[in-house]
Order: C-alpha cells, then sequence, then structure tokens
C-alpha cells in the first residue's frame, strides 16, 4: 500500500500511486454523502482544527463537512478575532493547538510553503488547504476526480489550465497531479498572467484561447483575481472578457464538446459566461460535490497513518 | 509445519447453502419482508448464491444488498486504514427481516459494525446472522441464526472460504496453526 505519509502538503512529491489511491479511496465516500444518515465513525474521536489565515468559503466549508461525516471534532479558526492579529507567530499558534491535544491541522495561508514549515515543526497531521502561490492540493485532486469520472481514465487526456495561471495554486496542484497521471497539459493565459518557466513543468503554452479550445478535451478555468487590474497585469476586465473569455461563441467553434471547469468562485462574464458556466458540458458543481469525498479520502488515509506497523497483521476473518 | 486442510468442498459447499436458505426462508416465516445484506467482500458472492436459491425455490425476487464495513471498524488506530473500501448499497430496510450474510464469524467484530451500520440506513423489524462457518472464537455477545457449519479453532488456526466468482473455485479451506 502507497501509504500518503504524515501530511498532505502539494501534489508535487506525491507519487501516481498515492495519487490513485487517494482517488480510489475517494469513490465509496461519494456514496456515504449519499445515505440517509451521512456519517460514518471512521473518526470518532479525531480532533482536528481548520485553520484560515486567508477567507475561504468552498474550501473551509467542504472540509468542515468531510471532517463531520467522519465523525471528528472538528474547531474553525479565522486569522481576524484570533490571537494571529494580535501578532502570534504562526508555530505559536499551532503549538498551543496542539498543547490542547488535537490530532490534524488544516491550513490555508497567504504564504507560499505556510503548511509544509507547519508539517515539520508539529507531531498533528498537516494538509494544506492552500498556501500562496504554491499548492491547493485538495483542489487539484477533485479536478483530477471529476476528470475521471467524466472521461473514464486521466492518461492521455488533454487539459488546458486558461486564465491567471501566475498567481494559480489550483493550476500548479493540477500541472503536477495531471502530469503524472500521463495526462497532457496545457496553459493559456495572458504573458503577464503566465509564470516564467512554466513549460520546464511540462506543460505546452498556448497564446490564444481559441488555440486551447481547439486544442484540449478539457478547460480548467481560473478564477481571474480583481485585484489583478488595479496591478496592471491586465487592462481592463471587459478587454479580458473579449480576448480570454470562454464564450459559447468560442465553444461551438471547437471540433468537439469540451468539459468545463472552474475552482470557483466564479467571475460570471470576465473569465467565463454564464451560459457556459451553467451549461451542459459544465462540471463545476459536481467538482463541489467531489470535493467532500475528496477531503473525506484525505482524512482518512491520514488519520490512519501513524498506526504501529507491529498490530497490522490481522487477518481478514472476522 | 501448518497443514492445510479442506473442511468442505464445492458439492459440501453446495448442500450447506441449500439448507441455509431453506432454514433463512423458515426463520423469517416467508419470503414477504425479507432482505439479504452480504458484507464485503466473500459474503456478497454467499448473498448472491442465497439469493438465487430462495428466488428459485419460492418464485420471488427478494431485495439483496451489499454492505462494506471499513468505515465502522474499531480498529482504524490498530491496522491503520484500508485503502479498499468497497461498495455500499442497500435496499430500503425499514420493517424488513434483514439477514446479513458473512463467510466465517470469528469474534465478532464484523458484524458488530455491520450492525451499527444497519442502523443508520433505517429500522429492520429484525435482524438475523447468517454465516457459512463458524469457527468461535467470540469477543463480543454475538451469535449466528444461520450456520452452514461450525468448528471450534484456536487463534492460530486459520479458515478461507472460496468463491467461484472471485477465486475459481468453491471450498472452504482450514489452515492448523503449529500446537
Amino acid at each position: 500500500m502507497a501509504a500518503l505519509g504524515k501530511d498532505l502538503v502539494g501534489l508535487e512529491h506525491l507519487s501516481a500511486d498515492q495519487i490513485r489511491l487517494i482517488l480510489d479511496t475517494a469513490e465509496p465516500f461519494k456514496e456515504v454523502s449519499e445515505r440517509p444518515i451521512k456519517k460514518v465513525p471512521a473518526l470518532r474521536g479525531k480532533t482536528i482544527v481548520n485553520l484560515f489565515f486567508e477567507a475561504s468559503t468552498r474550501t473551509r466549508i467542504s472540509f468542515e463537512f468531510a471532517e463531520k461525516r467522519l465523525s471528528a471534532d472538528t474547531v474553525n479558526v479565522a486569522a481576524s478575532g484570533s490571537s494571529v492579529s494580535k501578532g502570534e507567530t504562526l508555530v505559536d499558534t499551532a503549538k498551543n493547538l496542539e498543547a490542547m491535544r488535537i490530532d490534524m491541522v488544516v491550513i490555508r495561508h497567504g504564504s507560499s510553503g505556510a503548511a509544509q514549515f507547519l508539517g515539520h515543526r508539529i507531531a498533528s497531521n498537516v494538509i494544506n488547504a492552500g498556501d500562496g502561490k504554491h499548492e491547493h492540493p485538495t483542489q487539484g485532486l477533485l479536478d483530477i476526480l471529476t476528470l475521471r469520472d467524466r472521461f473514464g481514465r486521466i492518461a492521455g487526456l488533454k487539459v488546458a489550465i486558461c486564465g491567471d495561471v501566475l498567481h494559480s495554486r489550483v493550476a500548479r496542484s493540477n500541472i503536477w497531479g495531471l502530469t503524472k497521471l500521463g495526462a497532457e497539459v496545457a496553459v493559456c493565459g495572458p504573458p503577464t498572467l503566465l509564470p516564467r518557466g512554466i513549460a520546464s513543468l511540462g506543460v505546452t503554452i498556448l497564446p490564444r484561447i481559441e488555440d486551447a479550445i481547439a486544442w484540449a478535451d478539457a478547460l480548467n478555468v481560473l478564477r481571474l483575481q480583481l485585484e489583478r487590474m488595479q496591478t496592471g497585469f491586465i487592462p481592463s476586465l471587459r478587454e479580458y472578457n473579449r480576448v480570454f473569455g470562454v464564450t459559447r461563441e468560442r465553444l461551438a467553434r471547437a471540433p468537439k464538446d469540451l468539459l468545463i471547469l472552474h475552482p470557483g468562485p466564479m467571475n460570471r462574464g470576465v473569465e467565463i459566461d454564464s451560459d457556459v458556466a451553467d451549461g451542459e458540458h459544465s462540471v463545476i458543481l459536481p467538482q463541489v460535490t467531489n470535493g467532500v469525498a475528496v477531503r473525506m479520502a484525505v482524512l482518512y488515509l491520514l488519520a490512519g497513518g501513524r498506526a504501529a506497523p507491529a498490530q497490522a497483521a490481522r487477518g481478514d476473518e472476522a | 509445519m501448518p497443514t492445510r486442510t479442506q473442511l468442505l468442498d464445492d458439492r459440501a459447499m453446495s448442500r450447506a447453502l441449500v439448507r441455509m436458505a431453506s432454514e433463512i426462508v423458515e426463520r423469517c416465516g416467508g419470503t414477504d419482508d425479507l432482505v439479504l445484506v452480504g458484507i464485503q467482500r466473500r459474503g456478497v458472492e454467499l448473498a448472491d448464491r442465497l439469493k438465487r436459491l430462495i428466488d428459485a425455490a419460492e418464485r420471488v425476487d427478494i431485495p439483496s444488498g451489499k454492505l462494506d464495513i471499513t468505515l465502522y471498524r474499531d480498529d482504524l488506530q490498530m491496522i491503520g486504514p484500508r485503502p479498499v473500501v468497497g461498495e455500499t448499497s442497500l435496499p430500503d430496510l425499514d420493517g424488513r427481516s434483514v439477514v446479513i450474510v458473512d463467510d466465517v464469524l470469528y469474534t465478532g467484530r464484523t458484524v458488530r459494525a455491520a450492525l451499527d451500520e444497519v442502523a443508520d440506513f433505517g429500522r429492520p423489524r429484525r435482524v438475523l446472522l447468517c454465516v457459512l462457518v463458524d469457527r468461535g472464537g467470540r469477543e463480543l455477545p454475538i451469535q449466528a441464526d444461520v450456520v452452514g457449519t461450525a468448528v471450534s479453532l484456536t487463534t492460530r488456526d486459520r479458515v478461507d472460504v472460496l468463491v467461484s466468482e472471485l477465486d475459481g473455485r468453491d471450498t472452504v479451506e482450514l489452515t492448523r496453526g503449529d500446537a
């Protein structure tokens, strides 16, 4: 068994087998959320802290549902209204939480590397819920799971990641995960929003959205972070939509139907038009559903990860 | 040296299943509210066999389901997570006579977990337990209602139920550990 180790920091350092293990484990967890009682006792007695230094609705609630459906006890800590706003360091905050005997920390932080930094300093399992521009591994995993659901495979699939790749941890986790599983990945966006050296990650650069639409089996449309306009990365939102927007007219010219993914929250009419977001090839809401299952799988796999190997030999009989 | 012997061959297993199928129907007073639920993995195959036998004998089509108890185990901390969690799909259980089917009854912990899981899916009128082999060694106050064969074994012994759907042949093997 390809165990995951103590923490989930990113997909960069996972093997293809470890990624498959998480995706395969997520499958039965999908069904748990469809039960009349959406709860199994697998993590009963575990205490999990959701430590969110950045705003988040979808990811935090998705983690919280995943934790509760596994019967864990959860506490949410937001940076505002906590001692962080009084200047406490990340490690001090976490060590204090650990002194209250917690088992896992889910962390969202504005600095790249925060999850790994914390994982090296505390004994609890650490799960990265997004760190700066680095990685957002559970988002990458739920995107890959959604693609696998629809296409039945990842190997050989052509996925174009469109938009603000420069600031996107979602893009990085997708690139690592998809390429490890044998997909072809391209990025598409204004040159100001593509990181230098991105081709070294094994991706193709497509300068025009029309090229991406003509090439890909699926588009993962990234959110254009609106504050980018003020800082000079793009001239205007309207121009961005005109040149890079994923519109029905552009999709109509594609040689085949494309699957449309978006990690949310969407800016309708900027990076994606409403009739595409709500259209028949959009899997934006199935992505959200899969997010809970993927997070349940990660929590479940990490929670038992510290088992004593000597006791693992027990047979199947019961 | 561990020694391996055959507890049931394919014909003995087939006879046992026929008898178990008719015992299930008798115990439940017919097939009206009957639901068969197999525990992953080999309990699912055995439940399928029992369903086919009952359906053929009674000219009915009784509902059946499958149950994976991995997430209800009490030993996640001891054995670590099991990556392979099987499918759980159950028909309506409310007010039914639910027969849980498994291959081997040993400590009773799997059945304890199955009872917890069944209770989360509905409120059966009653729950019965049906196993192909009862090998003794219970750690919980649980007993089977319908049994294929019973043997008294030590913790060093091992029972393997093989079914043709998964293993290519029907047999129950007993491996005796060193005394």
